[in-house]
């Protein structure tokens, strides 16, 4: 029997102690232990983007990382951006770009836009396109995408 | 698409990882960035009964200058070569290359070490190894030794690499003065695996090539060197007339696959196309240095 193991992580500035099992995903440890469900599930095989996270301030596939890889790090899911009433420039800007229509892709694509955001000059939308092709949207054809993140960079999102 | 489960051991040191190695004989994988390994997980195609984490073993992610090499801990991350001022400084091809490599969020967890380990064959990093005449440093609990890139890759996912042995370090021999690259690649999207990649280097004096290395992934089973083709360029100026028989000589020497992405004509046409652009951009970076 592999048992579990006890880790300290901070997620969205709260601390928590859990018992976990060494075979769950950072992704499903998000949703399922600690109730986050922004960060989406899509093909469990870091090809869809819609797990994206920051670790310690990178981004990565949520469901290319065990829990027990997060032990004492620093996690930030969608759910660290804004809330409704009070979101932030960039979903301000997704919001006013219509930069999306089911939603599914978008918590991915948020916490990758903020990573591309600060690793990257994006001086032309071929960078932001490049640095979205990570991320799978099947509904808006990334136009909308491109430009709010553009907007953001340009300074100037609603 | 769960992982089965497994027992998961945390290494603190190089030493402690392949002790466990050892003890463990066929049932340990190590767990390194885990972007190639956690997939094949979850999708069951692999369940090793223990997993050995490496990621937190202290100062292994080193990019270092030791005299004429660069030697590089095996956590390294993609990201970490691609915004490096060393690599940038003395091997600006490996840096181009990995801008390539998948998508950021990917790089920020990828190490070297497990890229040169798992050696997919349409993968930049074994390639760039190749090219840059890289060795290996491999450590087991029986002692270390050091394997040099061209012996390395053995087959598609398979390298000469014991079941109680790690890649510990990577040394890359700085690419010598006057030296211009080139780094082409076709994929179907940004970040996807390579239809074809080529990397080339043009050592030139005088407005004559002293050496050239060029190396192909996408093109069979393991990445690939062109000496023919690379002997060809030596001690020649670059002309349009030698570039197409140095083409010519490349599609001769390689029989890829065909495969759901493309057929193999399709591939060597690429391979041909890639090798010439590859060259030119090679020889345009060394002329502007030289002048």
């Amino acid at each position: 029997m592999t048992g579990t193991r006890d880790i300290q992580v901070t997620v969205n500035g709260k601390a928590y102690a859990l018992a976990v099992e060494p075979r769950l995903l950072l992704a499903d440890f998000l949703r399922q232990s600690l109730g986050l469900t922004g960060t989406h599930v899509g093909c469990e095989q870091g090809v869809c983007g819609a797990c994206t996270v920051l670790v310690d301030g990178d981004s990565v596939r949520a469901c290319l990382m065990f829990a027990v890889q997060a032990d004492g790090c620093t996690v930030e899911t969608v759910e660290s951006l804004g809330r409704i009433g009070k979101l932030s420039p960039l979903q301000e800007s997704f919001h006013a770009h219509h930069a999306l229509q089911c939603g599914f892709c978008t918590p991915g694509m948020l916490m990758t836009a903020t990573d591309l955001l600060k690793k990257y000059p994006l001086t032309t939308d071929d960078e932001i396109r490049e640095g979205l092709s990570g991320n799978l949207c099947r509904c808006t054809g990334y136009e909308h995408i491109v430009k709010a993140i553009r907007a953001v960079k340009v300074g100037d999102a609603p | 698409m769960k992982p089965a489960a497994f027992e998961y051991v945390v290494a603190d040191s190089v030493a402690n990882a392949v002790t466990t190695l050892s003890e463990a004989g066929s049932k340990a994988k190590i767990l390194a960035g885990g972007q190639s390994l956690v997939p094949m997980l979850n999708f069951r195609l692999v369940r090793p009964a223990i997993l050995v984490d490496i990621n937190r073993i202290p100062d292994l992610a080193f990019i270092e200058e030791v005299g004429d090499t660069i030697r590089v801990g095996a956590l390294a991350r993609h990201h970490q070569l691609e915004i490096s001022p060393v690599v940038a400084k003395h091997l600006p091809v490996l840096a181009a290359a990995m801008t390539h490599v998948a998508h950021l969020a990917i790089r920020n967890r990828g190490t070297i070490g497990g890229s040169l380990s798992h050696a997919d064959p349409a993968a930049e990093l074994p390639m760039i190894a190749l090219l840059l005449n890289a060795k290996l440093c491999l450590v087991s609990s029986k002692g270390e030794r050091t394997i040099a890139a061209s012996d390395f890759f053995r087959d598609a996912l398979t390298v000469a690499i014991g079941e109680d042995e790690m890649v510990a370090e990577i040394h890359l021999p700085k690419l010598p003065q006057n030296t211009g690259w080139g780094f082409e690649e076709v994929a179907r999207r940004a970040g996807d695996f390579a239809l074809v990649a080529v990397a080339v280097t043009v050592t030139a004096s005088d407005d004559e090539v002293t050496e050239a290395r060029i190396a192909l992934t996408g093109v069979g089973s393991t990445p690939v060197r062109m000496q023919k083709a690379e002997t060809l360029l030596r001690g020649q100026k670059i002309e349009t007339k030698l570039v197409r028989q140095v083409v010519e000589t490349v599609r001769a020497a390689i029989t890829p696959d065909t495969d759901l992405h493309a057929s193999s004509d399709y591939r060597r046409h690429l391979a041909g196309v890639l090798t010439g652009r590859a060259i030119s951009a090679a020889w345009k970076r060394v002329t502007e240095t030289i002048a």
